[in-house]
């Protein structure tokens, strides 16, 4: 089986789908000759079309309204956000217009669209190229919002974003674009090369929606991470020592509520981790719905490891980023504090 | 003040409540004055239209000039009806409000021309991005009059499943896309749309609609790029009704002379037409539905009208304008001018126009009471498990939780 980095993950699944289904269309800034910023449609405009795969004007709302029109006339659009921090332009279009189409016409209209955008920091972006708005669209019904954390789900869950018939919106961790990355900035970069997440097949398989994935089994306490995140808690259970379950959510709407409950309910403590400020960012929702569920099965507060309340910072990335030493800390609370 | 001080300019419109109407720089050409060139030719050989009014009608009901199209005299009468079928659904349900039967309504009165006549004049498979007043184009189709009314009471037969404020109609099979209050924001879906027929070579096109106001919001602007870039078979409008609420045109316009001329930035056709005259709104609309099944690609067309009433049940335009304004509209009324025309041309006259108008209001009548008695606001609603369905197409554990919840 070949292995394939992230992006070479998403853009076989693009292929996949080009090839596949003549609904299929992909387009967004940079993304036909020169196949993107970051590669992900490389080589798909040269083998598919032009029409098939190609550039936009510089015009997020835009993007999103054509795509929205093909959708309703029964194509299955994928536009590309060049960053999720450019998405803000499009969010009357997502918010008023995909997320409300099928609702408000009473299931006449819908916008089986898939928005890509890579998201998240880690790589020196500043406040413009490295933020986590995924909560915004969590608040939003009618949206779903997916985030893989490797190239084999990326694949699969691109695959199944593009056959869903909602508005997806997929979150790509750019920091986990070319090898995973585990918090800690001063140690050399892997790649993906001998991980078994990067072994993904080159045809059709699709990674469902709204299922979790239980990273590493463990008793004493339930961590809930998504994306980057997911390689941070690893380190930081490896570093706290404690026997963590590690869950990796991989998408945030639909939430696999029912793996997530199983586990807490087990081992009756909870810590959150995502990378977006923790203020009603996604784990006050994971928190608020782990209490109302497992109370009785918990053993400590349930805690939060997140981003600061501020701005994403250029020269403060790393006090800023949520990285393992801060997730031990919290693992290692939650086990004192019961 | 001296010269070389800076100075901030809030324009006003010319007139306002106590004042006479008075309508300032309208640039008006006569009936029969513009030009038309070929639809299939070059759009830097036609920079001009967009200065200028595409007038058919003129003031004794004559169809003048090289814009006067060749309609059959069923479909005229056809869309004399629908108008007037139009202005009596308005009337009724606007009364409805009065008495309470409903949360909101908005008459099309002085518009009907736009709805009614690009209706008939496009087909079956093209697609209609439309503001919340054309209602025309749903009638001049033959939507039923009794789902339109159950939708405005939000009822248990409205077809929107008590969804969707009144007026905000969505109807597919009738080519008619889905309202939405944020204005503006289906102007580029008309344009995805109209990709999407292109990309898959089907025969139909999108025809969108924004209001003069509107013309200020940046979809407007994203539209109109895309659609000259991907040269989308699409007609977008913009319904110019002088009235944006209580804000005069002037206030999105700015120094420009027409709303048209935003066409030539974006090196496509711009139309400036007479709103009111039913055979312009016609002629146009074929000029650049021809243009566009040809792949030539977009044009704006302006819609010069008037907003005659105000711009909802919510509103009291005669605490911002003349109270005399609509009657002194320079364009005249469209049914009027039409009913004219029928009549000058002979197939029309004021006895068969009289039956009609009785025979209009005692089915507008019947169908609203059919409403009625199913249910107005309040009364009578879809089963609220509704609420709970086609948030996505297969309901998540949320809904379904939430919806055992409300023991729906």
């Amino acid at each position: 089986m070949p292995t394939m980095t992230m992006i070479q993950a998403l853009n076989s699944a693009l292929d996949v789908k080009l090839s596949q289904d003549p609904d299929v269309l992909i387009f967004g800034e940079d993304v036909g000759y020169f196949g993107g910023v970051f590669r992900v449609t490389d080589g798909l405009q040269k083998k598919h079309g032009l029409k098939r795969c190609f550039d936009t004007p510089i015009s997020e709302g835009g993007i999103i309204a054509t795509a929205i029109g093909m959708g309703a006339y029964g194509l299955r659009p994928v536009a590309e956000i060049q960053f999720a921090d450019y998405i803000l332009p499009a969010f009357d279009q997502l918010i008023s217009e995909a997320a409300r189409l099928r609702y408000r016409s009473g299931g006449q209209f819908w916008a089986p669209i898939t928005v890509r955008a890579p998201y998240g920091g880690g790589i020196f972006g500043g406040q413009t190229h490295s933020q986590s708005p995924e909560a915004i669209f969590a608040h939003v019904t009618g949206l779903k919002t997916v985030i893989p954390s490797n190239p084999y789900d990326a694949k699969g869950l691109l695959i199944a974003a593009i056959e869903c018939d909602d508005p997806v919106i997929f979150l790509e961790p750019k920091r986990l674009y070319n090898g995973p990355f585990y918090g800690r900035p001063d140690q050399a970069a892997k790649t993906w090369a001998g991980d078994p997440t990067a072994e993904v097949p080159e045809g059709h398989y699709s990674v469902p929606l709204g299922k979790a994935a239980i990273v590493r089994e463990g008793r004493d306490v339930t961590v809930l991470a998504y994306g980057t995140m997911v390689h941070v808690a690893k380190a930081g259970i490896e570093e706290a020592g404690v026997d963590a379950e590690l869950i990796d959510l991989r998408s945030i709407v639909p939430l696999d509520i029912d793996t997530i409950v199983a586990s807490v309910a087990k081992t009756g403590r909870c810590v959150i981790l995502h990378e977006a400020s923790r203020y009603a960012g996604f784990g006050a929702e994971l928190s608020a719905l782990v209490q109302e569920r497992c109370f009785w099965a918990l053993k400590s507060p349930i805690a939060r490891v997140a981003g600061w309340d501020t701005p994403y910072p250029h020269a403060f990335e790393w006090d800023y980023f949520p990285g393992p030493a801060r997730l031990a800390k919290a693992l290692r609370g939650v086990m004192e504090d019961s | 003040m001296p010269a070389n001080r800076l100075d901030l300019h809030i324009p006003e419109p010319s007139a306002r409540p106590g004042d006479q109407p008075r309508f300032a720089g309208l640039h008006l050409s006569a009936p029969g004055e513009i030009r038309r060139p070929d639809s299939l030719a070059d759009e830097a050989e036609m920079r001009d239209l967009p200065y200028g009014l595409v007038r058919v009608l003129d003031d004794d009901g004559n169809a003048v000039g090289p814009w006067a199209p060749v309609v059959a005299p069923e479909v005229l009468l056809k869309g004399l009806r629908t108008m007037m079928t139009v202005r009596a659904v308005d009337d009724r349900l606007f009364r409805a409000h009065r008495q309470g039967k409903t949360s909101f309504y908005m008459k099309s009165a002085g518009e009907e021309a736009v709805g009614v006549a690009q209706s008939l004049a496009l087909g079956a498979t093209d697609m209609c991005f439309p503001t919340y007043r054309m209602l025309g184009w749903l009638l001049a189709r033959d939507y039923p009059l009794v789902d339109f009314a159950n939708q405005v009471f939000s009822n248990e037969q409205d077809p929107l499943k008590g969804r969707q404020l009144p007026v905000l109609m969505s109807a597919r099979a009738y080519g008619f896309y889905s309202l939405s209050g944020n204005l503006g924001s289906r102007y580029g879906h008309a344009v995805g749309w109209a990709m999407a027929s292109a990309y898959r070579h089907d025969d139909g096109i999108a025809i969108a609609h924004v209001g003069e106001g509107t013309t200020a919001e940046g979809n407007f602007h994203e539209a109109l790029t895309f659609a000259s870039t991907y040269r989308a078979p699409c007609i977008l409008c913009v319904t110019n009704n002088q009235w944006a609420i209580s804000t005069f045109s002037g206030m999105a316009a700015g120094n420009a002379e027409t709303f048209a001329i935003k066409a030539i930035a974006y090196g496509i056709p711009g139309l400036r037409v007479d709103g009111n005259d039913f055979l312009a709104v016609w002629a146009a609309t074929r000029w650049a539905a021809e243009r566009a099944r040809a792949n030539l690609g977009p044009t704006l067309i302006e819609l010069f009208t008037y907003r005659q009433e105000g711009h909802s049940t919510s509103d009291d335009p005669g605490r911002y304008r003349p109270a005399r304004e609509a009657d002194a509209w320079p364009l005249g009324d469209p049914v009027e001018r039409l009913k004219h025309h029928l009549i000058s041309t002979g197939a029309w006259d004021e006895a068969r126009h009289a039956a009609l108008a009785g025979e209009i209001t005692e089915t507008v009548k019947s169908a609203v009471k059919e409403a009625e008695a199913v249910g107005t606001l309040g009364q009578s609603k879809p089963p609220v498990g509704e609420m709970f369905e086609d948030v996505f197409a297969q309901a998540d554990w949320r809904v379904i939780e939430q919806r055992r919840e409300l023991g729906a």
